[in-house]
Parts: structure tokens; sequence; C-alpha cells
């Protein structure tokens, strides 16, 4: 099934189809009574709500705005006097940024850290495209000489947090992946296995991440100790895998057991070996149901990620989010807010990737 | 008409139905069986000493009351449904399990949706026939599937095929891997009329080639009589048995058109219906 990738196609990935067709309609001149109904609810009904959200959170990030200077003023009035409070009231009035309140910051605070995260990776990329042709000719020799080669130890741009945090959740989906699937399969295939695990499954499936990764943390310090490698990475992707498997591993349980006693029937009387019945059989008819619950595993898995990346102080989003506000500095909020839409759409675009794969493998094209 | 079964051992013959059978004709023979579904209440008796001889190259359907137990009957011969007393040979050998001995065409066509019609009917191929080549066995499941009518439809996935049509594919991977015993259940009742009236005639001309005992449940008391050398009539349960048989003496092959119009024809329904409405 070889298919270009157009536009339209795009569109429907991302769930926008319904929108920019209804808008198409607009502009060709192809319209109905139905139409407007569909405009009103595919086109108006979306652009309201976004307008609407960033409305509110324009006024709200407003109010908290003056919420706090008002107490800033207050205080300075307080401590410093009146001549100390006037300044501070002209110098939050005339916009200088070294004399904000630090509050929810409105969304042109948030575009403006966005463009500076990206000026600020032009820079460091910049930077290191320049290091790299500076040490060229060294690192060969070191290489040739039997050492390590020098690496650029700078710090890691917003952009490279973002594919370390994308690194590692695949890494630890992956984990999870050949983890659950295969224990999943085994209990679903054996009724008295189901049955003496569960107690296992329904107890470790609800505990917390910051839970799996200090479990995690115990065991990966033992095996660590005497090499010089940087463990956060390992703790983390483990963790990460673990803590999101269990989706997986009961989905891939519930489809196995789960099979169409037709199906079975007709495995029964064609006499098929226990292989044949599995690969055959067994695993297409629960296909979806595995897929179902990787694509949760992987949602669950980017959405803890976040959290246990800055438990564990490995590089990616999750420390980039800690980092800033641990820092304190007048954009660090914007920025935090910046991260989060940026965490919020790979999440989205992950979670789409799996739902177009999850509707390759469904046979039933009814789904 | 006589509904009694005489057995006589010692020479090699017995009698049913008025007529005589040489006892080396018998392909499939069901004796005292006895089915028993334990409940709270105590033990549900499904069948009880039910007794049926099925000769070879013979086509008997089985009519009777919705729950009566004729599919319990069905799949315990086909090995899926365990026996709870008596026996069941095939050819004089007792069957436990389920085996491609006896190819089963059940009710929904339950083929493999993630398989194209091919690959289901070679899934049984390949299992009977492991000897023979790929080629081969592709060339013995194409036979079949152009057989029922599905030529142009090998490569397509079960799920883009129609219900009658996902049927056809199942009676080609029943007769595919060349059966001693062909049991259909009610392998036609979810179809409607017309497509029902196609499927017939596509199974009895497959049928009349390959001469596979089959044994066939059916509600529709036309389907029984133009499909069956005997129609077994099953008496309503709880331990339901052989209640009437009927012989029906028009000769192979038949068309539609000329059973319909034979004298018989309606003589043989009207003693179906008598029994069904008793």
């Amino acid at each position: 099934m070889k298919q270009s990738i157009t536009l339209g196609s795009v569109t429907r990935f991302i769930g926008l189809a319904g929108f920019l067709e209804t808008i198409k309609n607009v502009f060709t001149g192809k319209l109905d009574k139905e139409d407007f109904k569909n405009i009103f609810r595919k086109v108006i009904m979306p652009l309201a709500s976004v307008l609407l959200f960033f409305a509110v959170w324009y006024l709200s990030a407003n109010k908290l705005h003056e919420i706090e200077a008002d107490h800033l003023i207050n205080k300075a009035l307080v401590e410093q006097g009146p001549a100390e409070a006037e300044k501070l009231r002209a110098c939050i009035a005339s916009g200088d940024k070294s004399c904000q309140p630090n509050a929810l910051p409105s969304p042109v605070q948030v575009w403006g850290a966005y463009q500076t995260l990206l000026a600020d990776h032009y820079v460091i990329s910049a930077d290191k495209k320049a290091f790299k042709k500076k040490t060229a000719s060294l690192n060969a020799k070191r290489i040739a000489n039997g050492e390590k080669p020098i690496t650029y130890t700078g710090r890691p741009s917003f952009v490279d947090q973002i594919f370390t945090s994308i690194i590692t959740v695949f890494a630890g989906f992956l984990l999870a992946l050949f983890i659950a699937v295969p224990i999943g399969i085994v209990i679903g295939l054996s009724h008295t296995l189901r049955s003496s695990v569960n107690w296992l499954i329904q107890i470790f499936k609800p505990v917390s991440p910051v839970v799996w990764f200090l479990l995690v943390f115990m065991i990966v310090k033992t095996f660590t100790k005497n090499s010089s490698s940087d463990s956060a990475f390992i703790i983390c992707f483990i963790s990460v895998g673990l803590c999101s498997m269990w989706a997986t591993l009961v989905n891939t349980a519930m489809g196995v057991s789960s099979v169409d006693k037709d199906y079975i029937n007709v495995a029964k009387v064609l006499k098929l070996g226990p292989m044949q019945k599995v690969f055959k059989v067994i695993l297409p008819s629960s296909l979806p149901l595995i897929f179902t619950g990787l694509r949760i595993t992987l949602s669950v898995a980017w959405m803890v990620l976040i959290a246990i990346e800055l438990l564990a102080q490995s590089p990616g989003l999750g420390l980039f989010v800690w980092e800033e506000f641990q820092n304190g500095a007048n954009d660090s909020n914007s920025k935090i807010i910046a991260a989060m839409f940026v965490i919020g759409l790979i999440g989205f675009m992950l979670d789409r990737i799996m739902l177009t794969i999850q509707k390759m493998v469904s046979f039933n094209k009814n789904d | 008409m006589n509904t009694t079964l005489l057995e006589n051992n010692q020479s090699n013959t017995y009698l049913e139905n008025g007529i005589l059978y040489p006892s080396s004709n018998v392909m499939l023979d069901l004796a005292h069986l006895k089915k028993v579904y334990p409940t709270p209440k105590g033990d549900y008796i499904v069948l009880q000493d039910l007794n049926l001889k099925i000769m070879k190259e013979e086509f008997v359907t089985i009519i009777g009351h919705s729950g009566c137990g004729k599919t319990t009957m069905l799949s315990m011969i086909a090995g899926l449904n365990e026996i709870s007393g008596g026996t069941i040979s095939v050819l004089g050998k007792h069957i436990k399990d389920p085996g491609p001995d006896r190819g089963v065409i059940f009710q929904s066509p339950s083929l493999m949706p993630w398989m194209t019609a091919l690959e289901n009917v070679l899934l049984g191929v390949n299992q009977v026939f492991p000897q023979a080549t790929k080629s081969q066995r592709n060339d013995i499941a194409k036979y079949y599937l152009q057989k029922v009518g599905l030529e142009d439809a090998f490569n397509k996935k079960a799920t883009e095929l129609s219900q009658g049509m996902q049927q056809r594919v199942g009676i080609a991977r029943a007769f595919a891997i060349k059966p001693k015993v062909l049991l259909l259940d009610e392998p036609f009742g979810m179809l409607d009329s017309l497509t029902r009236g196609e499927l017939q005639d596509i199974l009895i001309e497959i049928w009349n080639k390959e001469k596979i005992t089959a044994v066939m449940i059916t509600h529709d008391v036309d389907e029984a009589i133009f499909l069956a050398d005997r129609v077994v009539m099953m008496t309503s349960g709880p331990k339901a048995k052989i209640g009437d048989i009927l012989n029906i003496e028009f000769e192979r092959p038949r068309t539609r058109k000329s059973v319909l119009e034979h004298d018989d024809y309606y003589k043989y329904r009207k003693h179906l219906i008598d029994f069904l409405e008793h």
C-alpha cells in the first residue's frame, strides 16, 4: 500500500480534515444549508474556543500580574518608604523587565520566550559547529592515538532537550513493549498463570511514577557502582518503561485470552499445532487490542517521563522545566509555559502516530 | 413408516427405516449417545440414548425444534463438545478429539478476518497436506474457491466479502481438506433467502462431485428435503433422541425445479411439518 503524502493525508493525520475541508468549501462557493451547519460546528465554534482560551488566559494573567504588583509595591512601601514604592510603581508601569513581578505569564510573554529559546538554540548549535570544526583535526589525532575525542560540553539548547526526551521516551516505550507483550501473551494463554499473577498486576499497576523511579534507582545504583557512565539516562528510561507497561500487559493478556471462540474452534478442527495456533490465530486476532495497549503505554510514558527526568536529573524537557523553575529569572515562567505547549504537542503527535498504526493493524475496518 | 432401529450384528447387515444396509457401509455411528450438562439444580440431560448410523456418501439433514440439542450433537461429532456417555465412531474408530477427518462448516463463516480468502482455505490445506509442495497446495485451495464461484476474490480480505461470499469460503475451506465427514451447522441460517438458494446449489454441486458423507442441521424444511437422502427428525429436549427418519427418494443429481414438481414433494413436506407441529 503505497500512499504519497498529500496535504489531505497530513490534515487527516492531525485531525484537522473536517475543519480545513469546510473552509475550502466556503472559498470554492459550494454551499448549501447543511454546509452552514457544518461551518458553524467545524469552523466557527473551534475558532471561538481558541479565542476564548487565549482571552481567558490573557485576562487572568493580567489580573494575577496586578495582584502581584500591588503586593510588591505595598511591601516596598512598608519596608523602604513611599519614595522607593513610587519608583517601583513607575518601573513596573514602564514595562522594564528587571522589576516585573513573577506571576502567570501572558500569551505574548510566552510567545516571546519561545522565540528566545529558538534564538538560543541557533546560537548554541552555531557554537557547537564551530567547536566541532576547531577540534576536528585534534580529535582525529586523538582517535588515531587511541585517546577519547574531546566532546562539546556546553549547555544543551531547548531543541536538544526535546530530542533527548523523545529518545528517552522511545527507549522506555521499547522496554515496555519487550517486557509487556511477551509476558502478556504467556499469561493470556494460561488461565492458571493469569489468576496466579493477577495480584501482582493489580498492585503494581497503580503505583506512582515517583515510586517507580525510586525503586529503579535502588536497583540500578548497585549495578552502576563501578561504571563511570552516567546512570541517570538508564534509570530514567527503565522507570518510564516499568511505569507505562501495565496498559500493554493487561490489554495483551486480555486480547490473547478472549480470542473469538469460532476461531479457536476452527484451529481445533484443523488440528493446528500450538505454535501455529498462537502465531496464525491468537496473535493476529489480538493485535488490535495489543496496539490499543501500546497506544496507552506511549501516552503514559510521555506523561511520566517529564516527572521522572526531573527527579533523575536526566537531561530532557523535565529537567529543563525544573531548572527554569529553580532559576527564577524574569522569563523563566514564560519558558515553562512554552515548554508545556511543546510537551502537549509532542504527546499529541505521538498519540496520532500510534492511532495510525493501530488503524493499520485493525482488521475490522468499521472500527 | 417404520421408525424403530433394528440392528443385526450377526449377519453384517442391518435394517433401518425399511432399508437393508451392509455394516461395512457405515461411515458415522452414534451409539447410545448421551450429553449431560451439570447445573446447580442437578444434571440437565440434553441427549439420551441417541442412536444413528450414517452411510458412506450419504447426505443427512437433521431437523428439530430450537434448543433440542441438534447443535450439541453436531459439535460432539466434531469433537468440540465432550461426550457424556455412549460412543461416536468414524469408520469404526471411536473419536474423542476434533480432527480434520471431520470438516465443519459453522453457522457464522468463522473466517480469520486478517487473512485473504485464499489464506483462509490454505490454513486447512497446509495442515492436511504437509507433504505437498507449496504450489500444489495453492492449486488445491484455488480449485475449491473456483468451485464456489470466488475465482475473482482469492486475494480479498475476509472482511471485504459479503456474508454469503464468506460462507462460500467456509464451504471451500471445508471441502479442500477432503474430510471423511462433513458437518454443517445451519450454514445458511444467517443468509437471505435468495443467497441461501444460491449457496444450496453450490453446496450440492460440489457435493455431487465429492460425495463426502454430510450431516447438516437446518431449520428450513425445504432445504432439508432438497439436499438430503434422509431427513432425521429429533424430538424436543430435554432427553432428546431421534424421533423419526424420512427417506427422500428423489434421484440425484437434483434440480430445484424437478424436486418442487415431484409428486412426492408435498407428501414429504407434510410429513416433516406434521412432526414439527406435534
